[in-house]
């Protein structure tokens, strides 16, 4: 008896929980389907009554939407592939390498983990002036080529990884290039994929640095186009929902694909913080 | 060992190539040239469809409108300026004019003028025409003027047993209470969103005492004249007349305005437009327009309006000065307001009988002949934004109308600082880099 | 050199080239540009530009406006942190009970709001609290209960928004407590209910210490996060109403990006720095002192 009370009682808290979570994102969903009208409507509609995909189709044509996905797809794309290549190549290098100064350096960076983007933001912009690099997809994307998150992770996953195995490669006479690429790269395929995703869950999401540093519609990415449309169509609510799905609904869907390696990064990278 | 580094190494080189290709603009290789105009809210919306005949005049010319809404148009502004993003031209509110040619931002366009066939300086309104001029020099065309004014529902003014809008505060203040009284507690007479500061502002210009002393360098808010403006604008919230709401809690004021939400509003004449198409056809006959009642009569209102300016880094600047001719030209002007409301600055465009003869267009004929400019200084956007923060909390009872005035005052002061410092030791605009 | 240590500039080089160029190098720029008054005059002729030392420091303290961000930061943070933790900790000893079922489903679920985009969400939830449109204030009316004023009360403003930090990120701290509880030794409980211990009380004498480290990660990760507190104000309340939900990052937002005096804009965000590295450092002294770290 005492055991059936308790299982409902922790199965009942559990779906109340999940429940809350996600009924924000479910109204979402189910008003950007609603007719225009009645998304306005008072008191406020819970399931529309005749979905349309009006809303979606006024998005597009009038917003320029397209637009922005295709921007969001491509920086949050480039910003994974080229962090990939930077994070696990230095990650590697701190692991397994040994070079002056290694262990100081790398301290460094992980003091460095407490500094808030925010600080380096101003300077950031002038530099990009300076380089004429404002308003563009690389300016985008600078803040997060390389990022100390991503090589912690790659160091601690690597150290794992038996010594013997890589001398016994050098003896035979390869080269580092050629070990990294063919032996240690396999070996920690997991964290790849996690870093892969999280790095893109990061850049999609991305907020105030493509806010400051886009100056020009037609590069905006989807946060900032959905932020800039909140401010002015205020009063087209289908609309607006429908915007926040398209802006939510890639990652949403690469999270529950992956989430088994998502949140293993989040604990590899947070416990051994 | 070699080979698989420099596989490495002249992959990693293909990919930066081709990352920078990506990001760089491609330089234009054809004959055409293409201008980047940035316009703002219903203007831009409605120049888009001026664009073709221009083009159609000009083959060798594109033209490419970005519309900026008008909420973060000054903050975008000044981001193009600080990280050389800046469009060819571009639509800028006549109250910038002064700031971005402070910044060194603007091309000089006296020359152009004087040499043109279109424009004719003497054909303006001469206290539009003066806004642009910065310290002699020339940095904008006008392009429209606009004013703030009172839209009202006539019908409900009728029956709180008025039949003509107010001419002076005393009569205005009248007018509310008997409408408030009409309408009961969950409705009002008048709306005044919080976070604008355009309201106030008019208030302000409507006084005798300018709101910066000195030529700009202090805050004038302590004047008799202000602290009057602002112990009425309060008077308006303390006795409920106005919801204190921000205009993010009202999205649709159209519809709000249909339905009586609230009788009187302060707009520019965008939304004559606007109301004409949003608005039922029932309740068409039942609102109108009126200048602006002062302290003690007819009162003044804010010399508006935007201008056309050419920024200095633009490599088009040939190309932009045709596309500013051509929509000065009367008969485009004329198309224009058919299509915004936005008033023409030009005598020549308002002899047209689609003007002369519009009944909602005569109120604002007659309030451009008593509109003001606000103060020319750079600082003024910044100024005018803690005026909606003072007032916001004057309304919510925080400050007194004596403390939100000596408030403005500090805050005035100290954002004039620089200005200050540079009048007295800096650099001018003039000699600011890159040359025209 | 030694080959291996040229190879391991090779392959740690660009990266560090990268950082030093777009992070290290800003850093001490901002650092410096604390130190002068950028503003749009300077940007226009660097002649006009000054030096001022800790003079833009200096008149933070004496700004009104920025002690008021700076309290409204710390409302959020000192309310949003234990609110979230407590949920966490909560949903995290839900699901670790053999009793729960469907536990991939609900941790999916409970992890969702985490993976959104704060924009989008914060559009959603602008709309959910409108104060005449609004759902949740249709669902209060139905039950009877007077409407919130939620995002035009000065008094409720803030409350929303924690609120919503609270949903947005209760999922992270979940995952970390529940790792925390899995490596929990079972013996442990074996052991506490031979002995005839109650569950309340394994709870408090086993659980919660073992729980310890795991905790003061919670925290200092949550703490840094809610510190850094921009988009929801940004795209919900636009710092308002009354200023009220004006947070130290939207202070420096406005400053830097809106009226671009950079130099004032630089010191507000050092501050904030030293703020979030005194408390960090702060809590971890405290905590190793008490030999909990």
């Amino acid at each position: 008896m005492k055991h059936a009370l308790a299982r409902v009682f922790v199965n009942g808290s559990l779906a109340w929980m999940a429940a809350c979570a996600v009924l924000p994102l479910a109204w979402m969903l189910s008003v950007s389907f609603m007719q225009p009208a009645a998304a306005d409507g008072l008191p406020p509609a819970l399931v529309p009554l005749h979905p349309t995909l009006e809303n979606y189709r006024a998005l597009f044509a009038q917003t320029g939407m397209g637009r922005y996905m295709f921007n969001s797809l491509l920086v949050a794309t480039l910003t994974t592939l080229v962090s990939l290549a930077f994070n696990l190549s230095a990650g590697y290098a701190f692991a397994k390498l040994r070079f002056a100064g290694r262990e100081r350096i790398f301290h460094a960076l992980v003091g460095a983990l407490l500094m808030p983007a925010q600080v380096a933001m101003m300077p950031l912009f002038l530099l990009l002036k300076w380089m004429g690099l404002v308003n563009t997809y690389f300016g985008v994307m600078a803040p997060m080529l390389v990022t100390i998150f991503g090589i912690f992770m790659v160091r601690q996953y690597t150290r794992a990884l038996p010594d013997e195995l890589l001398e016994a490669a050098r003896m035979d006479g390869a080269s580092e290039g050629r070990i990294f690429v063919r032996i240690v790269l396999p070996l920690i395929k997991p964290i790849i994929v996690t870093l892969a995703v999280f790095t893109f869950l990061a850049s999609w999401n991305d907020f105030m640095w493509p806010l400051i540093i886009l100056t020009g519609q037609e590069h905006y990415t989807l946060p900032v186009a959905l932020a800039v449309l909140s401010r002015e169509h205020a009063q087209d609510t289908g609309q607006m929902m429908a915007g926040a799905v398209v802006t939510m609904l890639p990652v949403l869907v690469l999270f529950v694909a992956l989430q088994r390696h998502y949140i293993q990064g989040l604990l590899l990278g947070s416990l051994k913080g | 060992m070699k080979s698989a580094r420099a596989r490495v190494w002249r992959r990693t080189a293909l990919l930066a190539v081709l990352l920078l290709a990506a990001c760089r603009a491609t330089p234009d290789t054809s004959h055409v040239t293409t201008l980047t105009f940035w316009a703002m809210g219903r203007e831009g919306e409605s120049v888009r469809q001026l664009i073709p005949a221009f083009e159609r005049a000009h083959p060798d010319i594109h033209v490419r409108v970005d519309i900026l809404p008008w909420k973060g148009a000054h903050e975008k502004l000044l981001t193009a300026f600080a990280g050389d993003t800046t469009p060819d031209l571009c639509q800028l509110g006549n109250t910038w004019v002064a700031e971005l040619a402070a910044l060194g931002a603007l091309r000089p366009l006296g020359q152009r003028v004087r040499q043109s066939r279109v424009i004719d300086a003497s054909d303006y309104f001469p206290g539009i025409w003066d806004t642009n001029r910065i310290d002699g020099t020339l940095y904008g065309i006008p392009w429209y003027v606009d004013t703030r004014l009172l839209f009202y529902r006539s019908d409900l003014l009728a029956r709180a047993g008025f039949d003509h809008p107010p001419a002076s505060w005393a009569e205005w203040a009248q007018q509310m209470a008997a409408v408030k009284r009409l309408v009961g507690p969950d409705r009002y007479a008048i709306m005044l969103p919080l976070n604008e500061f355009e309201q106030l502002e008019s208030l302000g210009l409507q006084q005798d005492q300018p709101m910066l002393r000195d030529d700009g360098r202090y805050g004038n808010f302590q004047s008799a004249g202000f602290e009057q403006a602002l112990r009425f604008y309060d008077r308006i919230f303390q006795q409920h007349w106005a919801p204190k709401v921000t205009n993010a809690e009202v999205p649709n004021p159209w519809a709000e305005f249909g339905q009586g939400y609230f009788a009187f509003y302060l707009s520019g004449p965008w939304n004559i437009a606007e109301f004409r198409k949003r608005l039922p056809a029932d309740v068409q006959k039942d609102w109108a327009t009126a200048p602006l009642p002062g302290p003690d009569g007819p009162g003044a209102s804010l010399a508006g309006g935007s201008s056309l300016v050419i920024f200095r880094h633009s490599r088009h600047a040939a190309a932009a000065w045709a596309l500013i001719e051509y929509l000065s030209q009367p008969t485009v002007q004329l198309r224009f307001y058919q299509l915004v409301g936005d008033m023409p600055p030009r005598r020549a465009t308002w002899k047209f009988p689609a003007l002369a003869d519009d009944p909602a267009a005569h109120a604002f004929r007659v309030q451009l002949e008593r509109a003001r400019p606000v103060p020319k200084v750079p600082e003024w956007e910044r100024i005018a934004s803690q005026l909606a923060v003072t007032g916001e909390r004057m309304a919510h009872g925080e400050l007194t109308p004596d403390q939100a005035a000596r408030s403005l005052d500090r805050h005035a002061d100290a954002i004039l600082a620089k200005r200050r410092w540079v009048m007295d030791h800096g650099v001018p605009a003039s000699h600011a880099q890159g040359a025209p | 050199m030694n080959p291996r240590r040229l190879t391991g500039w090779m392959f740690a080089g660009p990266a560090l080239a990268v950082m030093g160029v777009f992070f290290v190098l800003p850093v001490l720029g901002g650092f410096v540009l604390s130190l002068t008054d950028f503003d749009p005059y300077a940007l226009a002729n660097l002649h006009n530009l000054r030096f001022v030392g800790l003079g833009n420091y200096l008149a933070l303290l004496e700004r009104p406006a920025f002690w008021s961000a700076l309290g409204n930061t710390l409302y959020f943070v000192v309310a949003g942190v234990p609110l979230t933790m407590l949920l966490a900790l909560g949903a995290a000893l839900l699901l670790n009970q053999r009793l729960a079922r469907w536990q991939g489903f609900f941790r999916t679920a409970l992890f969702a709001p985490v993976v959104t985009t704060v924009v989008a969400a914060a559009v959603v939830w602008r709309y959910l609290f409108n104060t005449r449109f609004g759902l949740v204030n249709s669902w209060l009316a139905a039950i009877g209960l007077h409407p919130v004023d939620w995002l035009g009360d000065p008094h409720w403003a803030m409350p929303t928004l924690i609120l919503f930090g609270v949903w947005k990120n209760f999922g992270y701290d979940m995952v970390l407590f529940l790792a925390g509880l899995q490596a929990i030794p079972g013996e442990l409980y074996e052991a506490a209910r031979i002995d005839g211990a109650s569950a309340p009380r394994s709870f408090w004498h086993i659980t919660l210490p073992m729980l310890g480290p795991t905790t003061l990660m919670v925290g200092i990760l949550t703490l840094a996060g809610y510190f850094q507190l921009f988009a929801e104000p940004y795209v919900i309340t636009e710092g308002g109403p009354l200023q009220s939900t004006v947070s130290v990052l939207y202070l420096m937002y406005n400053d830097g990006f809106q009226w671009w005096d950079l130099g004032v804009a630089s010191a507000v965000a050092f501050v904030l720095f030293a703020l979030i590295f005194a408390i960090t450092s702060g809590l971890l002294a405290l905590t190793r002192r008490r030999g909990l770290a």
